[in-house]
């Protein structure tokens, strides 16, 4: 257990390595109760969160779900988000812990002359993600009614506990994501281990979604960098009117100084966060792929050397360690 | 390996590093607490053999899935031997950290410098 924003944080239960592949091969289940939810309620919900989101929240059916940003007026990313429409009026965004009480104030800052609510539903829910081929199979198996789709909310009731079922993930795999009381999380837990989930820690999270492509806030996302820079411009709505849209659309009309790439590491051994590129750049997340067997990560590059195919070297504690720029996502699931 | 051991016939280094001393020339390791720390080792560089390693100065990395981590000499001396299985197997210093899992066998040049190393109980205490 390591502790983080507060949270004492289950980083490990058997093995990165055993937990990785049993995620890719079977089902892992991961206790991400640390993470934050916002609720928006009210008839200007909406609205509310087109200002602050990038991404086109008019497009969010009831029920549904998407993947946004939280900018800053100059287009640094304060947060990377999930929002879910739970009816038509009402929204659950769930933050990244560490950014929770910043993104809650933010809201809040912005929520006036809106006929809006936000309300901090953080320690309302406790939050289960369930990945992997066979997640849906063991989560139906206890479900009073079929699974949300991929990209969709919904209430189901589970092992005989009403909660939020959403069919998203941050692992590359199929699967769903539990919000519930947070009474009623051990007793699921439980469940979804004795039918076969595997218990994963944070670590096995971080190589998995490594080698899915997804960003991690505070190493591949922060308020130095803007969305196109992160290459999430498809997130960022073209029509503006989000806060930080001028400043996008600056960087999108005079093209990026520099971008995030995924990379492998043709030497072996693997680059770490923080390790610098030759030439310019700076690693954000590095890590060994237990399923590809190499060095993998995500890069800033400057634009010119950021095209796939394109060789570097990774300074990597004083060794110079060679490196190729590959498409995303670096593992195809 | 699930279990922690520390066997008795080791020295210690706090670094987390041991010595099995037999005359005039030790073997090298990482302890049962260190391989635990780091997770599985995914990658390990053996030193050359004819280096010379310095007592409490490092002299080879391993690298696990989140992490680098020096190895730290327990003594000093010249690399006589190395265990270049490590270099296919690396996760034999999470499977058998005393056995299977050593490191590097080294001529001592001082013997005495073992004086400073630990026994068992006084390293176990040091992990509490």
């Amino acid at each position: 257990m390591v502790p983080y924003a507060g949270w004492e944080m289950p980083v490990r239960y058997d093995g990165v390595i055993a937990e990785h592949l049993a995620v890719r091969a079977t089902a892992g289940a991961f206790d991400v109760s640390h993470m934050g939810q916002i609720e928006t309620t009210g008839p200007a919900a909406r609205d509310l969160l087109e200002r602050l989101c990038t991404n086109d929240v008019s497009r969010i059916a009831i029920g549904g779900a998407q993947y946004s940003l939280l900018l800053r007026e100059d287009g640094g990313v304060l947060d990377d988000l999930f929002s879910y429409r739970l009816a038509d009026q009402r929204y659950l965004t769930v933050t990244n812990a560490a950014n929770h009480e910043r993104d809650l104030a933010w809201f809040r800052d912005h929520a006036a002359g809106f006929d809006a609510q936000v309300i901090d539903r953080a320690a309302d829910y406790a939050m289960i993600a369930v990945q992997g081929p066979l997640a849906r199979e063991i989560v139906q198996a206890i479900a009073n009614s079929p699974l949300p789709e991929r990209m969709t909310i919904g209430e189901r009731t589970i092992d005989g506990v009403q909660m939020l079922v959403a069919g998203t993930g941050y692992t590359g795999e199929d699967g769903v994501e539990l919000l519930l009381d947070p009474a009623d999380a051990r007793a699921v837990w439980d469940e979804l281990l004795r039918r076969g989930a595997k218990p994963a820690g944070l670590a096995a999270r971080d190589t998995l979604r490594t080698e899915a492509c997804y960003h991690l806030y505070g190493n591949d996302l922060d308020t130095r960098r803007g969305p196109i820079e992160a290459g999430l411009g498809w997130c960022a709505r073209a029509g503006g009117g989000y806060i930080g849209a001028e400043a996008v659309a600056a960087v999108r009309a005079a093209g990026p100084a520099e971008l995030l790439v995924p990379f492998v590491i043709t030497d072996r051994g693997a680059a770490r966060a923080g390790d610098l590129v030759l030439g310019g750049g700076i690693v954000t997340s590095g890590t060994f792929s237990p399923t590809l067997e190499m060095g993998i990560g995500l890069a800033y590059l400057p634009a010119a050397m950021a095209v796939v195919g394109t060789e570097f070297e990774i300074d990597v504690r004083g060794k110079h360690r060679r490196a190729r720029v590959e498409k995303r996502p670096l593992l195809k699931v | 390996m699930a279990e922690a051991s520390y066997p008795q016939d080791l020295l210690y280094h706090p670094e987390h590093d041991w010595a099995r001393i037999e005359g005039d020339v030790a073997t090298f390791g990482i302890t049962w607490h260190a391989q635990d720390a780091l997770g599985e080792v995914v990658f390990f560089d053996p030193p050359a053999a004819g280096a010379q390693v310095t007592q409490h100065e490092p002299y080879a990395e391993v690298e696990s899935v989140k992490a680098v981590s020096d190895v730290i000499a327990p003594l000093s001396g010249e690399v006589i031997e190395v265990n270049v299985a490590l270099g296919e197997e690396p996760e034999a210093i999470n499977e058998d950290p005393y056995g299977a899992g050593w490191i590097v066998k080294v001529r001592l040049s001082d013997p005495a410098q073992a004086q400073a190393l630990l026994a068992r109980d006084a390293y176990v205490a040091l992990l509490a």
